[in-house]
């Protein structure tokens, strides 16, 4: 089963880690995504997420249903914040449990880098200098080829 | 139908959600962006470049070339950043 939440509140790290451990198997991956304090040079003063309530978790399923199909995976969790966030907070929370190792570190890898490129969600930085939406990055899109 | 933009697209266009009446002649995404162009100076900077815009159909991932009736839910936004 899969857990997907999209949310404006924070998430406990360990709580989410204690659910996934009930799944029983003895492998789980986790990946956090955090605001930086700063942005390509200027003091980053925050954060603001927006998405496309709706596609935002059927894309987030779709990706899931994919990592189901392609590792021997007991619970996945994908927990996305929008809003205003503050350097440090968390974003994203990725957590996978299997009962092998690669499983759960390769599927966790995969969620995240199909996240970053179609899940609709986008950056606004907001920093002394002003605020500006954060541009996509073709690293993220290459990131992708290493799972075809 | 719904027309909605998406981050700077929204900026652009100044509202994140339109309703209209689709043209007979307007049967493709592709079609309907060079109409919306036409609406205000903000649509045609928001979608004057088609090659960096993303759209979806009723929440699905769609092309320019892809088909529109009168009832669907049409977005356009920016390539996606989260994570």
């Amino acid at each position: 089963m899969g857990k997907i939440l999209v949310t404006e509140d924070d998430f406990d790290i360990g709580h989410e880690m204690d659910l996934l451990k009930q799944s029983g198997v003895g492998a789980i991956a986790s990946f956090v995504g955090i605001v930086r304090d700063h942005a390509e040079g200027p003091t980053l003063l925050s954060m603001t997420l927006e998405h496309y309530d709706g596609m935002t978790e059927q894309e987030i399923g779709k990706i899931i249903d994919i990592a189901y199909d392609r590792w021997p995976l007991a619970a996945i969790t994908v927990i996305h914040r929008i809003g205003r966030l503050l350097p440090h907070e968390n974003i994203v929370f990725v957590g996978t449990a299997s009962a092998h190792r690669e499983a759960a570190f390769q599927s966790a890898h995969f969620i995240m880098d199909y996240l970053k490129t179609s899940a609709p969600f986008w950056k606004c930085e907001e920093t002394d200098a002003g605020a500006s939406w954060v541009d996509a990055r073709d690293t993220d899109d290459t990131a992708l080829e290493k799972w075809r | 139908m719904k027309i909605r933009y998406f981050a700077w697209m929204r900026e652009h266009t100044g509202t994140a959600s339109e309703e209209l009446s689709l043209p007979a002649e307007i049967t493709t995404v592709g079609q309907l962006a060079d109409h919306l162009k036409a609406t205000s100076d903000g649509h045609n900077i928001a979608l004057r470049n088609m090659k960096t815009v993303r759209v979806a159909v009723n929440q699905q991932y769609a092309q320019l070339d892809s088909p529109i009736s009168d009832t669907d839910e049409v977005a356009f936004f920016p390539p996606v950043t989260g994570g």
